[in-house]
């Protein structure tokens, strides 16, 4: 059966508050090399296993577009692999 | 007028909004429980504050999904009058009755506090009462008020004299300082094309009475009433 795993993270050039408080905390620890760093959001779905490749592939994307992400602030990505029930 | 106030699961300003219109106003209001799909009674409604559905996924984005929803989108876009406060603003972006989208405040603190606002417009149902310029004080309570949209949206909404509100300082001006969450243009409020749904970070309905320190929220709900 298959899993999709889900990144949705936050377009370039939105500010992510988050995102920069961490990055200003690792550096007053004193890690100075951190050039970049962006946070997100993990979904892990796992479907039933009457579904195959494409399939998945055309649903995930569907959630992806409607529900997990919203397209005016985020956009996501994702990898399928294949699990063992 | 017949108000209606929806009530998703984790709404908690329902009751304040009710109150103001039924005991403040002496208005007509009911409760429109979030699984109603028969709106056609109401000439308002209001999706009022709290954390629908406890905000998960994003805030405003499960409720979204809500079976009345789809009729408060039909309501809409027949002309009825939508009013979204806090957690009813972000439903109303994630539904794409207005534009844009609320991320989380600069400085990632949940605000609870009183803010200056700036009525830009009284050009619509909900503002009619005010006058553009007026300085308002009513409270904020949120943690994802931080308005965005991208800079063509933000250029139509000036353009077409669409945003209601702006953050200010007590004496009026708009600028980074009275900014309290980093929304772009200040943006508090903000209108629909055809300027029948506002939705709004502050809360006009906990600024309705002296004994709260402030009645400057009552204008918006007076504005609607005393429509016609």
């Amino acid at each position: 059966m298959w899993q999709a795993k889900i990144v949705v993270t936050y377009k370039p050039g939105i500010l992510n508050p988050e995102a920069k408080i961490i990055q200003q905390a690792l550096g007053n620890l004193g890690y100075q090399n951190i050039t970049q760093l962006e946070t997100g959001r993990y979904f892990q779905i796992q479907y039933s296993d009457s579904l195959d490749r494409s399939q998945v592939e055309a649903l995930t994307h569907e959630l992806g577009d409607k529900i997990l992400s919203n397209p005016v602030i985020q956009k996501y990505d994702f990898e399928l692999v294949e699990v063992q029930p | 007028m017949k108000f209606g106030v929806v009530v998703f699961p984790g709404s908690n300003c329902d009751h304040d909004t009710y109150y103001v219109i039924k005991k403040v106003l002496g208005g007509e209001v009911f409760y429109v429980w979030h699984k109603e799909t028969s709106l056609r009674i109401f000439d308002v409604l209001i999706l009022p504050g709290g954390f629908s559905y406890g905000d998960y996924l994003r805030a405003g984005a499960v409720a979204r999904f809500s079976p009345v929803m789809k009729e408060v989108v039909a309501f809409a876009r027949n002309g009825g009058l939508v009013l979204g406060i806090c957690n009813g603003f972000q439903i109303l972006l994630e539904t794409g009755l207005l534009p844009g989208a609320l991320i989380p405040n600069v400085g990632m603190r949940f605000l609870c506090c009183s803010v200056h606002l700036k009525v830009v417009t009284s050009d619509s149902n909900f503002t009619r009462q005010y006058q553009p310029g007026q300085v308002l004080k009513m409270p904020i309570a949120h943690y994802a008020g931080n308005y965005y949209a991208d800079d063509d949206t933000l250029q139509r909404l000036q353009d077409e004299d669409r945003i209601a509100f702006q953050y200010c300082s007590a004496d009026g001006e708009v600028s980074s300082k009275g900014n309290p969450n980093g929304s772009k243009l200040n943006i508090a409020g903000i209108f629909n094309e055809y300027r029948n749904v506002l939705g709004l970070m502050p809360h006009p309905e906990r600024a309705s009475e002296s004994i709260l320190s402030s009645t400057d929220g009552l204008l918006i709900f007076k504005s609607l009433l005393e429509k016609n």
